[in-house]
């Protein structure tokens, strides 16, 4: 993104003339900070989750409260900002609930994948030949299919359920986790710095731990981010089709799929939960991508 | 070159086999026996055992596996639990329907990613590049079924130009894409699912105009005095091997999101039966239908490889 610059050291505009010289961390903190577009949507994307933390707090009404006389009502309608969907519930406060599983689902998943998956990177790039060879193709095999098609596949089959969705959705980031892991990994496997903390006689686990995590992590942290907006995009898709939350449970691709019912009497309503999708997952996208600039070494 | 191609079929076959494998073991992953489906609520234990050998439940897995296997490349993929019908000749029927939505949506997707990422990527920096810069972050992060609501909302239900969800009174077995009655079905629909992969295509066919752009031999090229287009048709020629291979991974992402698309559309292709067959547990469809699709998405892959070869020898030589 700031093309100001060009390598991993930066410079304060208003620092004296005798340059200081930057560490890494610092060095991204600088940028995120000077990255208007990042902190703008990173202060959307911690005001969504203050939300779904504190939906309790927030919401006006019972999001389970039912109601026979009160369905379907349109906007502003007796104290319900939102109106209400087809039993009656006040849609307000389910779109505010409606996050919480949103973002778990979101996060979640991205958190099982980056860990198995980021593992079996780091063990098939370090230990290579065989043990490579093994992991990588059985990858391939599941890079093979779409993943909207994998995630439906076993959810599908495992009959749908919160848990299961979250299962089926990180089984469908393992192998290109695994990938970004294992590239990283074998890149450092062969430089001399290895080498040496061989030579000086250290373990295996002690030169993975101290010597390649540092190097792979990066990356695995920055796919990670992107992961999760695909992540959420992908939950409410399955929820929309009936495998993700069940009802009552309020949540986005839910309420959208029971909501587009009733097109004809309330269509803005029927449009509302997938604009909170659509928020989220933007402001993700564009707060991974300014962690991508900050986090990369060769600007 | 003859060699290549047989060595790229060679590595696609245990891909195929591993997929196979999958779709297999999905039966395994529903909750419950796979027998429980097709057995009376009332049967012995006798019963069991004697349909458990009828259908070869009772061998080790591996050997279920191979009968499984046999079974499906004659074209068996067993009946539909819902309909009793073959799952052949529904996953078929619906896959026909699946290709008049693709066939549209593909091309119009490709052309329309392309062109704003080649126009972004020629002038890195303008405001074109911003514009199709913002456009493509909106296309990776909008939930493309949420789009096709929207779009049922402005145009079925607030303009009422055009219907929202269905293939026409006739059904698909008379649909005809000449007589504008049918034909209208399909627009929503097709501009949905294009806007699947557009964002994603158009940011990569930026990044490899723009990288190439900045390639010496560019700089080469205009030295000569050759005309600014002339150096373009170059940089294009020289992205198109990246370009090529998002392209061919986007049509597998498209054809996976047909299903959030066509259950939006209420359109009969193969998404809507396998989100039919998700809510009646219709698993033989389910299995038939994901092993159409993701062999589909292999073949592609391996086409595009096979093409991406064809237009740059540095692939083949490596």
């Amino acid at each position: 993104m700031s093309q100001t610059a060009t390598l991993p050291i930066a410079f304060d505009d208003d620092a004296p003339p005798a340059l200081r010289v930057r560490g890494y961390w610092s060095t991204v903190g600088y940028r995120l900070r000077h990255d208007p577009v990042t902190l703008c949507f990173g202060a959307i994307v911690l005001l969504i989750v203050l939300i779904a933390i504190f939906a309790p707090l927030l919401a006006p009404f019972d999001p389970y409260k039912e109601s026979v006389i009160l369905r379907l009502k349109p906007f502003g309608y007796r104290g319900h900002p939102l109106g209400t969907d087809e039993l009656g519930r006040d849609l307000l406060s389910r779109l505010i609930y409606g996050g919480r599983s949103s973002l778990l689902m979101g996060l979640i998943p991205v958190c099982i994948a980056t860990a198995l998956g980021g593992t079996l990177g780091v063990i098939g790039g370090f230990a290579g030949r065989r043990v490579n060879a093994v992991i990588m193709r059985t990858m391939d095999v599941f890079y093979a299919f779409p993943s909207v098609l994998l995630a439906v596949a076993i959810s599908g089959a495992m009959g749908g359920g919160m848990a299961n969705g979250m299962a089926a959705l990180a089984l469908v980031f393992i192998p290109a986790m695994c990938r970004v892991a294992e590239t990283a990994t074998a890149q450092v496997r062969s430089l001399d710095f290895i080498e040496a903390a061989r030579a000086t006689g250290a373990g295996t686990f002690t030169i993975v731990r101290y010597h390649v995590l540092g190097n792979v992590l990066g990356p695995v942290f920055i796919y990670a981010s992107s992961l999760v907006s695909v992540s959420i995009l992908l939950a409410s898709g399955l929820s929309f089709l009936g495998l993700g939350v069940k009802p009552p449970t309020p949540d986005w691709g839910l309420m959208l799929s029971t909501l587009r019912q009733s097109i004809y009497i309330v269509p803005l309503s029927c449009a509302l939960p997938g604009a909170a999708i659509f928020v989220t997952s933007i402001c993700f996208n564009l707060v991974s991508d300014g962690i991508r600039a900050a986090m990369d070494v060769r600007l | 070159m003859l060699r290549y191609i047989a060595h790229r079929i060679l590595l696609a076959v245990p891909i195929a086999l591993g997929v196979s494998v999958v779709c297999f073991s999905l039966v395994y992953l529903a909750p419950g026996d796979p027998l429980q489906t097709i057995l009376p609520s009332d049967a012995t234990a006798d019963m069991v055992a004697q349909i458990k050998h009828a259908y070869g439940f009772d061998r080790p897995l591996p050997v279920q596996y191979l009968l499984w296997l046999g079974h499906v490349l004659t074209g068996d993929f067993g009946a539909s639990i819902s309909t009793r019908r073959p799952v052949i000749l529904e996953v078929t029927g619906a896959l026909s329907n699946t290709f008049i939505l693709t066939s549209f949506a593909i091309p119009l997707a490709f052309i329309m990613g392309y062109t704003m990422g080649a126009l972004a990527g020629c002038f890195p920096g303008r405001v074109v590049d911003r514009l199709v810069t913002g456009a493509a972050v909106v296309g990776v992060s909008l939930p493309n079924y949420w789009l096709g609501i929207v779009l049922v909302i402005v145009f079925a239900v607030q303009l009422m130009v055009l219907p929202a969800t269905g293939m026409g009174p006739k059904g698909s077995a008379e649909f005809s894409l000449l007589r504008w009655s049918d034909a209208q079905y399909l627009v929503l629909p097709v501009i949905t699912l294009a806007m699947i992969p557009v964002g994603i295509i158009a940011r990569t066919t930026r990044a490899a105009v723009a990288e190439v752009l900045n390639q010496d031999f560019v700089t080469t090229l205009r030295a000569k005095g050759l005309s600014e287009f002339a150096v373009i048709r170059h940089v294009l020629k020289n992205s198109a091997p990246q370009v090529l291979a998002v392209m061919g991974l986007q049509f597998g992402y498209l054809m996976g999101g047909s299903i959030l698309i066509e259950t939006v559309f209420t359109w009969p292709g193969s998404g809507f039966m396998l989100s039919k067959a998700i809510i009646n547990r219709d698993i033989p469809v389910l299995q038939g239908t994901i092993l159409f699709l993701s062999m589909i998405f292999v073949a592609t892959n391996l086409v595009v490889d096979l093409l991406q070869s064809l237009i740059d020898p540095r692939i083949r030589r490596s």
